[in-house]
């Protein structure tokens, strides 16, 4: 018996110094704590993260890709080039095995990003958008989706790995699909990820999978894969709502880098707001939306990531003077251009009008006339478009120039709706008449009446003949407008969108002078645009922009302490700009408006 | 019972001991590991965007490269993107310089390039380290061209899944490189990746990326890199200088009685241009050259490994190899990289 004992414990002891010798082998039991908690927070946070992807699938099997649910009533994010060929009405999975309704709400062509809604719960498990400008080379991400259509059992596929590089610049496919500051990540991301979500370690929606680098081995992951980031869409988001199809920006000008490695102005329309605000040819770009600018690259991940109308902060140098400005982004398209590029090609040519002229019909054959007609052709069969589910139907309008005129109009109603409870002016088509002073120049008085829009200005007596078009009436001078202005802005308040003209809901921008962004409501009447800019807080009006040419500058107007008159709330401070300058801050001591709404409006 | 408690008293020493042992064993942990994210950024500034030759037929124009010293050694994968006199080295902070071709190594497909600037941050080769299966990796590289001027360069991450001799093809033809490799995989057989850095977990390099390769046995392509070990010797014969030609003012040592191009049966293109690359025209019927192989077409690019930069450095240096002693040819025919040895045969 001792013999057997002194044998195990000299056996024992002899396997244990063998293991030590030996570091690669390792016992099981020996992983340390840390490794164990690192697993099970990542397994935490991929299935908290697996929650809100969807797989998206185009009726009729065409196709599909995937998506995320980003606010519980079912709002989801994916890639224009998923939702397109879907088309309006499309089907989404979620891993809680069902199969929902969706509906297309806005586009964004060319930053290949589609808005959609999910129907049917206001309970949707959504992601957390987080800042994808705190995403850093290195950090783990994850990749959530329907790569090659795995998903039959509506189980998304997850890929792990590493952020590869951040603000990426991937050329578009002619003007389309630009990948501007995106994030570059070697997590397998395969066709059918495209429009899936992109998380952070900790589950948090960081971006949105799109594109690859391909090369000899076709189109599967070669470990470079790239996500349009959330920040960009963030900024697209109010105007993505808007059910539009929207454009991206441009600056008017072109840049290139030069010997020294500077980013210098190579090109610049003269009609672009960024030469109104002094940009010249041969300047250098310094700082382009809060950003440094030091390579071509750079320049163009600022532009990519803003919509066409936002106004965008430039820092440029000349002569080692350094200027500071902010600059209203045009568009890269005009509307009739981007809804060519983004539409169908026709099915097949219709019948080609043919056989018989009538003066063939001349009994004993004469010589038919004109040239000998070619053969009638039968165009190939229509295809059925796949009918829109009724639940879906009542999401969607269709107009043209928007991906889903529904919630344009949805849009439009809750911000004009909201504003126009308070300032309670509808119908108040009579006479106004607004007093006051601008400070250390005199008195002004406004009269915005039916027939008559004049008003006296420490300057003189200005008018508006309403007979006239709008766009070359901009009294008083140097105000770029303020009365025709005032007048249109009265006509909102008065008559509502409806009657006002065509007024659509922009989507949300930024406003000069403010924080955060505002919501924009867009009228045309009497041929000049203008803008009105909402509080998404307070709903009040907090300004207008009158455009009497697209290519001008507007007469800007801030719209500032509002007090309540007679159950009215309305601004008693207005500041006024035009081009470059403060025109006038214009502080109203009274408004004069007619008692009650008008009933039915007697024609003479 | 006696017996029994001495027997349960051995067993719980049995116990204790085979503990004690194995804790010894246990390997210690617990210790903080830097994130990738410190680590990538901390080695970027050492990493080189280069811009050559090529740009047509899928050949891009652009390669991967990083620092060795901080007086502006660049260490690179030897490529047809360095075929060119005219060879744009662009640090990590968008610095451009012209790169100067110092050397390279054809067997092992490396080669040093020098800027003219100093005070660079530089991977040092003498704390580079061996990997083993199942390490950690991060490759620093500009595949596809992806990062321009003060861009950083992509990372990727995988792990080492088997360190083994390399045998395999470039496009239809094998590499010269027979030596061991890491193979990985982090996706690093992509465009423009070559020459870039493998590091470990840690930021410290553990060898260079190799050229788009494919497996012959299994056709698929590969993803290694080449230990910094293989490399040292090469490297630091490059630096000393001894595979850049040697000057045609030279005039010590020149044998009596040289090898000659004719000697050898090698005629080559008509030397019109400043420097005209030394492509063979034609080969002599039952010459020692055309005994060997050599073509028309065939492109000399080292003799006695030094480079064979020009017609007038390749006849130089011939002039200085006696004729009784061998002449070692690389040459690129096609994609093809082929070593051959010549000698004049002995006369009866």
């Amino acid at each position: 018996m001792k013999r057997l004992m002194c044998w195990c414990i000299f056996s024992l002891a002899v396997s244990a110094l063998a293991e030590t010798n030996n570091p690669s082998v390792v016992a099981a039991q020996e992983i340390p704590p840390a490794v164990i908690k690192a697993q099970q927070a990542r397994i935490a946070a991929i299935a908290r993260a697996s929650k809100s992807a969807i797989s998206v699938f185009a009726p009729g099997g065409k196709g599909g890709g995937s998506g995320v649910v980003i606010t519980p009533d079912g709002y989801a994010l994916t890639n224009f080039h998923v939702a397109k060929p879907a088309g309006s009405a499309m089907k989404c999975s979620m891993p809680d095995d069902r199969l929902y309704d969706a509906v297309i709400v806005g586009i964004d062509p060319v930053g290949d990003v589609a808005m959609i809604k999910l129907l049917g719960r206001d309970d949707f498990p959504a992601a957390t958008m987080v800042d994808s400008d705190q995403v850093k080379v290195g950090d783990w991400c994850f990749a959530i989706g329907n790569p090659f259509l795995l998903a039959t059992d509506f189980q998304p596929t997850v890929t792990y790995g590493i952020v590869s590089g951040v603000h990426r610049y991937q050329y578009p496919a002619g003007t389309l699909l630009e990948y501007a500051d995106c994030i570059q990540t070697d997590a397998s991301i395969n066709p059918g990820n495209s429009g899936g979500p992109l998380f952070n370690a900790n589950g948090d929606l960081i971006g949105i999978n799109g594109r690859g680098s391909f090369e000899k081995r076709g189109r599967v992951n070669v470990g470079v894969g790239y996500a349009i980031s959330i920040n960009q869409i963030k900024h697209f988001m109010g105007y993505l709502r808007s059910g539009r199809i929207l454009d991206h920006a441009t600056l008017g000008a072109t840049v290139a880098t030069d010997e020294g490695g500077r980013v210098i102005v190579t090109n610049i329309l003269e009609s672009s707001d960024a030469y109104r605000r002094g940009l010249r040819y041969g300047d250098e770009i310094v700082s382009f939306g809060n950003r440094r600018i030091s390579t071509v690259n750079g320049f163009k991940n600022v532009l990519g990531i803003f919509p066409r109308g936002w106004r965008v902060p430039l820092t440029y140098q000349r002569d080692a003077k350094t200027y500071e400005t902010f600059v209203r982004l045009s568009g890269v398209h005009s509307p009739e251009q981007l809804l060519a590029k983004i539409q169908r090609p026709a099915q097949g040519a219709p019948p080609k009008p043919g056989g018989e002229r009538p003066g063939n019909k001349k009994p004993g054959g004469g010589k038919p006339e004109g040239k000998p007609q070619p053969p009638r052709r039968p165009g190939p069969p229509a295809q059925a478009a796949p009918k829109m589910p009724a639940a879906v139907a009542k999401y969607f309008k269709a107009r043209r120039g928007y991906a889903n005129y529904y919630f344009n109009t949805l849009n439009r109603n809750r911000v004009w709706d909201r504003f126009a409870a308070e300032a309670n002016c509808q119908q108040l088509d009579g006479k106004w008449t607004l007093s006051g002073k601008i400070a250390n120049r005199g008195d002004v008085e406004i009269i915005l009446d039916e027939q008559e829009i004049r008003a006296d200005f420490p300057q003189g007596q200005v008018r508006v003949d309403l007979t006239k078009d709008f766009d070359t009436q901009l009294a008083p001078a140097g105000s770029g407008g303020l009365l025709v202005s005032l007048h249109l802005w009265k006509k909102l308040l008065t008559t509502g969108p409806a009657q006002f003209g065509d007024v659509y809901y922009l989507g949300t921008a930024p406003v000069l002078n403010q924080e955060g962004v505002y919501d924009v409501l867009v009228g045309t009447r009497n041929v000049v645009e203008t803008r009105f800019m909402f509080d998404p807080q307070s709903g009040k009006m907090i300004g207008l922009e009158m455009y009497p040419d697209l290519s001008l500058d507007p007469c800007e107007i801030s719209f500032s302490d509002y007090r309540e008159i007679n159950g009215r709330s309305l601004p008693h401070q207005l500041k006024v700009r035009y081009g470059n300058n403060e025109f006038a801050v214009v502080e109203l001591t009274n408004y004069a408006i007619p008692a009650q709404k008008k009933q039915e409006t007697k024609k003479p | 019972m006696i017996y029994h408690e001495t027997q349960q008293r051995c067993f719980t020493w049995l116990i204790s001991s085979g503990l004690l042992i194995a804790a010894m064993a246990a390997p210690s942990h617990g210790q903080e590991t830097t994130s990738f994210s410190t680590v990538s950024a901390s080695q970027q500034s050492k990493m080189v965007k280069i811009y050559g030759a090529g740009g047509i037929k899928g050949l891009e124009a652009y390669q991967s490269a990083f620092l060795i010293s901080e007086k502006g050694h660049i260490l690179t994968a030897w490529s047809y993107v360095l075929d060119t006199d005219y060879i744009t080295a662009v640090l990590n902070d968008g610095r451009k310089f012209q790169a100067t071709l110092v050397g390279a190594d054809p067997r092992l497909e490396i080669a040093v390039l020098k800027i003219d600037t100093d005070r660079l941050d530089f991977f040092a080769r003498n704390t580079a380290v061996d990997l083993e299966s199942g390490d950690r990796v991060l490759a620093f590289s500009n595949l596809y061209g992806v990062a321009t001027g003060d861009e950083p360069a992509s990372v990727l991450h995988g792990i080492v899944a088997a360190k083994a001799p390399l045998d395999a093809r470039r496009g239809a033809f094998k590499t010269t490189y027979r030596g061991p490799v890491f193979i990985l995989d982090a996706m690093t057989n992509n465009p423009g990746a070559a020459g870039g850095a493998l590091t470990n977990r840690e930021g410290k390099l553990a060898g260079i990326l190799g050229k788009e390769l494919r497996n012959s046995l299994s056709n698929t392509w590969l993803n290694y890199a080449i230990p910094m070990a293989e490399l040292n010797d090469a490297i630091d014969d490059i630096l000393a200088g001894k595979t850049r030609p040697r000057s045609v003012d030279e005039t010590a040592n020149r044998p009596d009685q040289p090898h000659t191009l004719h000697k050898l049966g090698i005629l080559l293109v008509p030397d019109l241009l400043t420097k005209t690359p030394p492509y063979i025209d034609r080969i002599r019927n039952d010459s020692p050259a055309a005994s060997k192989g050599l073509k028309a077409d065939d492109l000399i690019l080292f003799i006695n490994d030094r480079m064979a930069e020009s017609c007038k450095t390749l006849k130089n240096e011939l002039s200085l190899i006696d004729q009784i002693d061998t002449v070692q040819l690389i040459i690129q025919r096609g994609q093809e990289l082929l070593e051959l040895e010549l000698k004049l045969e002995e006369k009866n």
